[in-house]
């Protein structure tokens, strides 16, 4: 009992315990769940799976993080997933040999730029107008989505372009390379905001913006940066779905990706109010969110009850993460009540209105 | 009340105050920033629980464990703030949650009649069906008071209802409270406003750290005895400081003065000033509050923009775009609130000791951590900042302690002037005296201080001058020899001669 009560202390205890119990409860229906296996020098199995398509969603949340630390949101990385991925399957479709390695680079790079624009636009709004951030960038939401089938022209481009197709399908030394490009952002959204000081005045920005002004920090930059960041983690990702499937789908592609990445970050310990953040967290976040979505797949919940379940889970999850709901079910059956530790906290507080 | 005490972590609040109320009587509650008032109120109504002694009601003993049952009981609080729906009607504003019903359904035209009549007891004729936001706030003022009259109308306290009104609105809330009086209802009124306190109040109580000093008939008690009451003299505080000689004025270099303030001012928030703080000099700001002491010191720091006047720095003049500007000139300012303009509550006391540092350097080049290691632990050391774990979590902290991690972030940044906008308020005596003892020794190391502070005795004994202020107005600047005293900046303040 006392290791588990120690361990519960650390901030990453309860969405680690979550994620494995959602792993662990795999192999009720899939016994061979956890087997993973080389095959043709790849590697396959569900477990890869889950990082394979989990990885676009793990990048849309990272940057998702940065923007709710300074105590914003973004509502726009579901569509710059699509403009972004428009934008490049256009390019490669327009080019006469779209297996050329180079045309390719060129439609990736004016994605990503086009991610950079995005984001700054979105940070020009909420830092440089001071536009409250939802409604800032649900301007691009809904307009992106439009922007987007501009590009595509209405239609969906599909194109067939085997180096294009590396991205979001290929293997790189067995490993699938959605989910070494993953790796590469998070071990650089790691460095950029823990070996630098950007952590930290994100941190202090979100916690206190008056107070950040006063003690000198330029919290319009900060912001802005995490806009764009945001916007381009959500390009890349664009870059990937579209990539796997070969085809741009200005409607569909990245439908509803905010909402799955704004939830990745709430599971993984960072408050909606902005402040402290973690990366290992959101990271954790996204693949309790993806495990969940495969795990509905994989032991056959009928199609036309998946939402409903999901949702059912996140509940529970949500839940299992607040302190004060832990507190609450757990005191009548101990004699001293726990320790509330985990960073969350979902609970309304009480707030005593004089009359 | 008698014996009211009331204790939060690290503060004693109150401590063994008396207070009584009479019906038929405008009592005024007077006392400085923390001196108790509000916690009174608070205890009064419900809402904070009385550690010690008793509240009796009428005679008979009464506990409230809520504002709810103080309100059923017969006591009635309307805030400084109006809290009220500006956007529904006025009488929706007076009935809400209570509205008069037939057949299960709100009986509108029942309720608009009651609303008239009682606003016609006020002596006030409006369109009740009209939005509140309509009316004036002197209006509002008073459709916040006739909703409490009429849920109960045995005590009605009134905090601060006087800092948004103007003169002839005073007049008019004056006139309700003086025939509420007639009709038998005891009024508690709060107010930092002293000509209205004589206009107004039959009796006085007034309450210094937690303490209650005493209890007057308004008409024997002259402005400069309140003032002196409220303001008092902390005798058996800071001895060891009291030992320290005056300081030395005439051994300070003069020359240029290292800040210059040429007809600084904001529309709003102080009319235009001029001051001049040399090196090494501590200059305090005198006044009593919302006398423009705090807005001195912002503009000082461009944390407000200032739309007259000019900053010189060095004899030079400079453009002050806000804090990042005051703080390439080396400029630091505290401010008083410590927790919404200060501290960054989440993270830990490293974190918000290196802040200000960092935030000059940038986001590219952090603090190297074995750095920021040494400069937090030699300013837990030095300032003896406690638990002096510097990876504790600024939240935890007791307000001195609080305090003390705000004055370590700015030393860092080795500023020539430091600006400190109420530094001991609400700390204990202790951590007050370390953080005194330390404006001095920063003054003699040769750092400019301006010192702002709502006790005389402090400013008095910290300042080698003093700018008082009254009104919005820079009104005096006394050099502080022998001759000054707390009395000579009471006479200043209370007949505000411009000296």
């Amino acid at each position: 009992m006392t290791t588990i009560t120690r361990l519960a202390k650390y901030r990453l205890f309860w969405p680690v315990a979550i994620l494995v119990v959602l792993l662990l409860s795999n192999l009720i229906f899939t016994p061979s769940f956890f087997k993973i296996e080389v095959r043709d020098g790849h590697l396959y199995g569900s477990l890869i799976d889950i990082l394979r398509f989990g990885a676009p969603l793990i990048l849309v949340a990272l940057g998702m993080t940065l923007v709710i630390a300074t105590g914003g949101i973004d509502l726009s990385v579901g569509s710059v997933v699509a403009i972004c991925g428009a934008l490049a399957c256009w390019r490669i479709s327009e080019q006469g040999d779209q297996n050329s390695v180079g045309g390719v680079l060129v439609a990736v790079v004016m994605a990503l730029g086009l991610a950079l624009l995005l984001g700054l636009w979105n940070g020009f709004l909420v830092a440089g107008i001071g536009i409250q951030p939802i409604i800032a960038t649900l301007i691009l939401m809904v307009a992106g989505r439009g922007l987007a089938q501009l590009i595509t022209d209405g239609q969906i481009i599909t194109i067939n372009s085997s180096p294009y197709k590396e991205i979001g399908a290929g293997y790189l030394l067995t490993f699938p390379v959605p989910v070494l490009i993953a790796i590469v952002v998070i071990v650089v959204s790691v460095l950029l905001t823990r070996r630098t000081a950007l952590g930290m005045l994100v941190e202090s920005v979100g916690g206190n913006a008056e107070a950040s002004r006063l003690a000198g920090i330029r919290s319009r930059r900060i912001k802005l940066m995490a806009y764009v960041f945001a916007a381009l983690c959500a390009g890349i990702a664009g870059l990937m779905i579209s990539s796997n499937v070969s085809s741009a789908d200005g409607n569909n592609a990245g439908l509803w990706y905010e909402l799955d990445a704004i939830l990745a970050v709430v599971i993984g310990g960072t408050l909606l109010t902005g402040g402290r953040f973690s990366i290992g967290g959101t990271v954790i976040g996204a693949l309790i969110i993806q495990t969940l979505t495969t795990t509905i797949y994989t032991i056959g919940v009928p199609p036309e009850t998946t939402l409903l379940v999901k949702a059912l889970v996140v509940t529970i999850v949500c839940l299992v993460q607040s302190p004060s709901f832990r507190e609450k079910v757990f005191k009548g059956r101990r004699q001293r009540p726990p320790t509330p530790t985990a960073p969350t906290s979902d609970a309304p507080t009480k707030v005593e209105v004089p009359a | 009340m008698t014996g009211i005490s009331k204790e939060f972590p690290g503060v004693k609040a109150l401590s063994d105050v008396d207070f009584r109320l009479l019906p038929g009587e405008v009592h005024a509650l007077m006392g400085e920033n923390g001196a108790g008032k509000s916690t009174l109120i608070k205890v009064l109504t419900g809402v904070y629980d009385i550690d010690q002694g008793q509240t009796t009601l009428d005679g008979t003993d009464v506990r409230f464990s809520g504002p709810l049952q103080a309100q059923q009981a017969g006591i009635s609080t309307v805030y400084q703030e109006v809290n009220l729906c500006p956007n529904l009607s006025v009488a929706e504003n007076i009935f809400i949650g209570r509205e008069p019903r037939r057949f299960g359904m709100i009986h509108w035209s029942q309720m608009e009649k009651r609303a008239d009549a009682l606003l016609e007891r006020l002596q006030l004729d409006i369109d009740v069906s009209a939005p509140l936001s309509t009316y004036s706030l002197a209006v509002q003022q008073m459709v916040a008071i006739a909703r409490a009259i009429d849920i109960s109308a045995k005590v009605l306290i009134l905090d601060e209802p006087t800092s948004s009104l103007d003169a002839s609105e005073v007049e008019q809330l004056f006139r309700v409270m003086r025939q509420l009086k007639e009709e038998g209802v005891a009024i508690l009124f709060v107010t930092h406003f002293l000509d209205q306190v004589f206009s107004i109040s039959d009796r006085i109580t007034v309450l210094r750290n937690g303490r209650l000093v005493g209890e007057y008939v308004t008409r024997e008690l002259t402005l400069i005895d309140l003032v002196g009451k409220m303001i008092g003299k902390e005798l058996e505080v800071l001895e060891q400081l009291e030992e320290q000689p005056k300081p030395a004025l005439a051994a300070l270099e003069r020359g240029q003065p290292l800040i210059e303030a040429q007809d600084l001012g904001r529309k709003g928030a102080v009319s235009p000033f001029s001051l001049t703080i040399h090196k090494g000099e501590v200059v305090g700001l005198a006044g009593l509050l919302g006398s423009g002491r705090t807005e001195v010191a912002r503009l000082i720091y461009g944390a407000d923009k200032a739309d007259n006047g000019q900053l010189l720095v060095d004899g030079k003049p400079v453009a002050m775009r806000g804090p990042r500007s005051a703080m390439g000139h080396d400029i630091a300012f505290c401010s008083e609130n410590r927790r919404t303009e200060g501290l960054i509550e989440e993270l830990t006391v490293r974190e918000n000791i290196i802040l200000a540092m960092q935030a000059v350097r940038g986001w590219t080049r952090p603090i190297p951590r074995r750095r920021q290691d040494e400069l937090v632990d030699k300013y837990i050391k030095a300032l003896d900042i406690r638990p002096a774990n510097p990876e504790a979590v600024v939240r935890n902290l007791s307000g001195g302690n609080q305090q003390k991690v705000l004055l370590a972030r700015w030393l860092i940044t080795e500023p020539q002037l430091l600006i400190l906008d109420e530094p001991t308020r609400g700390i204990d005596i202790g951590a007050k005296a370390e953080i005194q003892r330390l404006v001095a020794a920063l003054s003699d190391g040769g750092m400019a201080v301006l010192f702002v502070s709502a006790e005389l005795e402090e400013v008095l004994r910290l300042s080698h001058k003093i700018a008082v202020l009254r009104d919005r107005h820079l009104i005096a600047e006394l050099a502080n020899d022998d001759e000054v005293d707390a009395d000579r900046i009471m006479e200043t303040i209370a007949s505000g001669a411009r000296a």
